[in-house]
């Protein structure tokens, strides 16, 4: 559970999650505009199926990865939200074609 | 400086890699009492490095004996997996659904229906089914290949295992079975001593067997000579890219592209003589991944999660040499290029040779006598 | 986006203090240079999202943090290109770069390379680590710099090093709530860390550092001597079950627990191109080999900042302008001498910002259990393998990183080892009792960033590459 400053500046951006409205703050990462709307799981892993969430949002963890506009495994901490976006939370092991 | 060291053994094998654990597994599993001296973590070694298959098509041009070996390990090798994972409990995924290689002209698709036609010309050669397949029926079994795709050769036979597991099965089984695994063991001598062997580590260590099997990969070609054999062996380098896990799409080794049982696709192969370097060029990757992608172009998007480079033990005509030696009988040597298809024959049919002092004659195909033959100048 | 130049005098990679100062050195002074950077804007860790935060109150980030815009301005002034979301995933022994961005893989060449990588949060491996809601405090430092994001309802730190305590403060003054702080610094550290004390005294840092502790103590319930920690939640982290010293296990609840021991160099890149690297016993973590000037065992390869062995954020951008001066003077810009005369000034500052930092070292060094996780905990966070498959491998007779890799994946994955490489040193040097420099690192290979296949299908070949492939 995290929250926004109150005083916290930006613009607003609309997005999608598993299809559902959503809004971030321009600059925002995925991840951190997953977080800002309480996704706090955001795939399963291929190995156990355990839910993993975003753990180090500087890159190295690999943890934080969901579908962006249709491609499946991208590091949403290392990729800004921008308008229309849609993001979708993954099960296991990412789809060849996707 | 351990004491286990100073235990005498029936055999010593010098190389802990996909060959020497294979034998030695398979001497435990006669009754043998068996040493193997390996290098430790750092150490060039292609049985961490390579491509899985457990392949049968295409081999043997050139010295039959090869091709009916080869079959002979593919057969077997069900039987071999299920026995490492009663023994471990590690399956080590061996599937046989057969392997494609793809082909991506009609030069190349004659090229290769010529080289099976003459491999399976020769004389006293094992028969067993393959096929040229046209891209039609290639496609009826894989939809998504790509349009430089002409067709494919097939054999029922191929398949593809986890040689990672089958490496960790191999000395889980060698531990079970009461093999001492003694890794930052390099041998840097052997002599003969009192009717048996006498090996000296690269740290002074000494290790007394009654036979040694050289099982050293690349270092096999330094170790034979001081037993009287010959292993005239180089490195190849060979690439290979790995993807990121992915639900299984491809149910079969297609040549250098196949999906694990984990779920990654690894993609393959190069051959460069570069010695003893393992370096990684990316334009040889690139290369590789070009290749791919014309066959399978819905690979484009997977991300590369690791690429490296190993080094094949090459044989000059690319054979295994399997040999005893005449001038120090106990002494062996075994090398291959294909440690990962032959594992079964080395753990269930070389060992159990080895472990009854002789090889018989079907191996003197293997021998290195072959490269002494006086160069006709 | 800047027009890239086909090949570049120096390519600088990491856009934190020390990237940012080698980049802005070296152009001011002639180099053709560039500054390649995965992240969007410059930075880097501690000055993460400077040019742009939405966190409009200067007090929550304080006065160290801001510092950084001193460093970006003249930057841009410089004259070097800069290039943000480029992810460099190999830096090849002849120099050539391979950089991936919005999904385009190329290659660029350079004379001279500065790695300035900077440095990742120490792995901390207990059981539950891997449940959503437990994160870096680096993590949470990053949402916060860059996003105006705090936890929110029960959030418990724990761990220790000066990151934690920082986080804490900047937490306080941004009006968040923290339940508890866990101290995990073990009692024994004090005295290995006491002789080291009086250069401590004499640094810049201990005033301030003594006034935000004493903050953050005042406000926030601090549990010290935590010998034991572990998350546990159904989907989702929900409590955090500690131990004090030999104390019964007490239960907090948490929505948020914050894991902090320090940070350690980022190596993968630096080790895939072949640079020789050593352990260092006294921040317990592989650090690349470099001299006074940042050169590594690879020709025109140096490091600048934490990322060539942790010194904190003004020693980074001090040691940054070191190395650009030795690159301005193996490209034959200076001679000898003027790098030594122009380098003097900055190697006293670097000597002024390194002064205590031993003590911190020792104070901070996370404890044994901490490193060396027991049996159930999960080591390899993609891989999912645990301590204890770790130490069953070492029963095999395996002796270090590489075998284990091949025996149990751990290492594989896509993080490629950055969280679970030094617990698996440490788990196989405890195991077989000899220290991780006996045992090794990984031998990691590019790409360290994951590209996609049709990127990599794209990038140049040479005539022989394609034919190691296709002839045969
Ligand atoms: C999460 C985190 C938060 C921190 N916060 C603080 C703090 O608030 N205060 C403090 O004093 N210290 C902090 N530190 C310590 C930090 O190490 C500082 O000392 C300082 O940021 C180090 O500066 P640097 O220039 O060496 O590297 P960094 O500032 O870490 O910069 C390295 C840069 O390199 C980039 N990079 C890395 N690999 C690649 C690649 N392959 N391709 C392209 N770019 C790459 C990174 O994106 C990053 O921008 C923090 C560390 C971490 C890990
Ligand atoms: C890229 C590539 C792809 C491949 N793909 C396949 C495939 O798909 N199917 C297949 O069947 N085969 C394949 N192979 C071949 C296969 O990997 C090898 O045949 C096999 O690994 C060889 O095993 P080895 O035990 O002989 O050698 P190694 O793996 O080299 O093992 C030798 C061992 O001996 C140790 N050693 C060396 N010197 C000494 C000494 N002096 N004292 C003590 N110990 C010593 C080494 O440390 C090592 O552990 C491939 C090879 C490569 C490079
Ligand atoms: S959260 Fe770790 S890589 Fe994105």
């Amino acid at each position: 559970m995290f929250q926004r400053l109150p005083d916290a500046g930006g613009e607003r951006v609309s997005f999608t999650i598993d299809g559902q409205p959503a809004e971030a703050l321009s600059g925002d990462s995925v991840a951190a505009a997953l977080i800002a709307n309480g996704v706090g799981a955001c795939r399963t892993t291929p190995v156990s199926g355990a839910p993993r969430g975003p753990y180090c949002m500087m890159g190295v963890c690999f943890d934080c990865l969901v579908t962006i506009d249709g491609t499946g495994n991208q590091q949403g901490c290392q990729i800004r939200v921008h308008p229309g976006m849609r993001v979708e939370t993954q099960n296991g092991k990412r789809e060849i074609e996707r | 400086m351990t004491e286990r060291t100073r235990s005498d053994c029936d055999v010593a094998v010098i190389g802990g890699g996909l060959v020497g654990s294979a034998i030695a597994w398979g001497l435990a599993q006669q009754g043998q009492t068996v040493a193997v001296l390996d290098e430790g973590d750092v150490a060039v070694r292609p049985s961490r490095g390579n491509f899985a298959l457990v392949w049968v098509q295409g081999k043997g041009l050139g010295l039959p004996e090869y091709a009916g070996w080869t079959k002979m390990s593919s057969d077997t090798w069900t039987g071999f997996a299920e026995r490492l994972q009663e023994q471990t409990g590690i399956d080590v995924c061996y599937r046989r659904p057969g392997g494609f290689l793809p082909l991506l002209s009609e030069e190349e698709m004659e090229r290769r229906a010529g080289q099976l036609r003459r491999l399976h010309n020769q004389p006293n050669v094992v028969r067993y089914d393959y096929e040229m397949m046209d891209r039609a029926a290639v496609a009826k079994e894989m939809p998504f290949i790509g349009k430089d795709v002409v067709g494919a050769s097939y054999c029922p036979l191929d398949g593809h295992c986890n040689s990672l597991k089958l490496l960790r099965a191999l000395h889980s089984g060698m531990s079970l079975s009461g093999v001492s695994y003694l890794p930052h063991h390099r041998v840097e001598r052997i002599e003969p001593r009192d009717g048996g062997f006498r090996m000296v580590t690269a740290s002074g260590d000494e290790v007394r067997s009654g036979k040694v099997v050289i099982a050293a990969g690349h270092d096999a070609r330094r170790l034979a000579p001081m037993v009287g054999l010959d292993a005239p062996v180089r490195p190849e380098r060979g690439h290979v890219i790995v993807t990121e896990k992915t639900a299984p799409f491809l149910n079969f080794p297609v040549g250098f592209i196949r999906q694990t049982d984990e779920g990654g696709v690894m993609i393959g192969d190069s051959f460069e003589d570069v010695g003893l370097d393992t370096t990684v060029r990316n334009g040889v990757t690139s290369t590789i991944a070009d290749r791919a992608l014309r066959i399978f172009p819905l690979l484009g998007k997977l991300n590369v999660v690791r690429t490296w480079a190993a080094l094949r033990v090459l044989t000059p005509d690319g054979f295994p040499i399997y040999e005893q030696s005449t001038t120090m009988p106990g002494a062996f040597v075994a090398t291959c290029h294909s440690g990962v298809t032959l594992a079964a024959n080395h753990a269930l049919a070389l060992a159990t040779h080895i472990a009854a002092g002789t090889l018989p004659d079907e191996f003197s195909a293997f021998s290195a006598r072959r490269f002494h033959v006086p160069a006709v100048a | 986006m800047t027009d890239l130049k086909p090949r570049y005098d120096l390519a600088v990679i990491g856009a934190g203090p020390a990237g940012l100062a080698a980049a802005t050195l070296a152009a001011t002074r002639g180099l053709s240079t560039v500054l390649l950077d995965e992240q969007a804007a410059p930075g880097g860790q501690i000055y993460r999202a400077i040019t742009r935060s939405p966190v409009r109150n200067p007090n929550v980030l304080g006065t160290d943090y801001w510092h950084g815009a001193d460093l970006v301005g003249p930057f841009r002034d410089s004259g070097a290109d800069y290039l943000p979301g480029a992810a460099v995933w190999s830096v090849s022994r002849t120099l050539d770069i391979g950089l991936s961005r919005d999904g385009a893989a190329r290659i660029l060449p350079a004379r001279h390379v500065i790695l300035a990588t900077g440095a990742l949060e120490r792995p901390f491996p207990v059981p539950g680590w891997t449940l959503p809601g437990v994160m870096g405090a680096g993590a949470a430092q990053i949402l916060l710099k860059t996003s105006g994001l705090v936890a929110s309802g029960n959030v418990v730190m724990a761990g220790s090093g000066p990151l934690l305590w920082l986080l804490a403060w900047q937490y306080l003054r941004a009006g968040a709530r923290i339940d508890a702080i866990l101290d995990t610094t073990p009692r024994e550290n004090w005295r290995q860390a006491m002789p080291l004390l009086p250069a401590f005294a004499r640094s810049g840092y201990v005033g301030k550092g003594l006034k935000l502790l004493l903050e953050v103590r005042r406000k926030v319930k601090v549990i010290g001597n935590v010998s034991a920690l572990r998350a546990e939640g159904d989907g989702r982290v929900q409590s955090v079950v500690y131990r004090q010293g030999n104390g019964a296990e007490q239960r907090l609840p948490a929505d948020t627990l914050l894991l902090h021991h320090g940070v350690i160099p980022n190596i993968n890149l630096a080790n895939a191109t072949g640079c020789a690297q050593s352990w260092d016993e006294a921040q317990r973590c592989w650090v690349p080999d470099v001299d006074g000037w940042g050169a590594t065992s690879v020709e025109g390869v140096a490091i600048a900042g934490d990322g060539a062995g942790i010194g904190g954020a003004l020693a980074a951008e001090h040691r940054g302008r070191l190395t650009a001066l030795d690159a301005l003077h193996r490209l034959g810009a200076i001679d000898r001498a003027t790098r030594d005369r122009d380098a003097a000034p900055h190697r006293e500052a670097l000597d002024r910002a390194l002064r205590g930092r031993d003590f911190l070292d020792a104070l901070y060094r996370p404890g044994k259990d901490f490193r060396v996780p027991a049996d159930d905990t999960i080591v390899c966070r993609c891989e999912e393998v645990t301590a204890g498959q770790v130490r069953d491998a070492v029963k095999l007779g395996v002796s270090g990183p590489n075998q284990t890799k091949s025996f149990l994946r751990c290492g594989m994955g896509p993080c490629q080892g950055r969280l679970c490489g030094p617990t698996v040193v440490e788990v196989i040097a405890d195991a077989r009792g000899v220290s991780p420099a006996e045992v090794g690192y990984y031998r990691l290979r590019p790409p360290v960033k994951p590209i996609t296949l049709a990127e990599l299908a794209s990038l140049p070949k040479a005539e022989d590459e394609v034919a190691a492939v296709m002839h045969h």
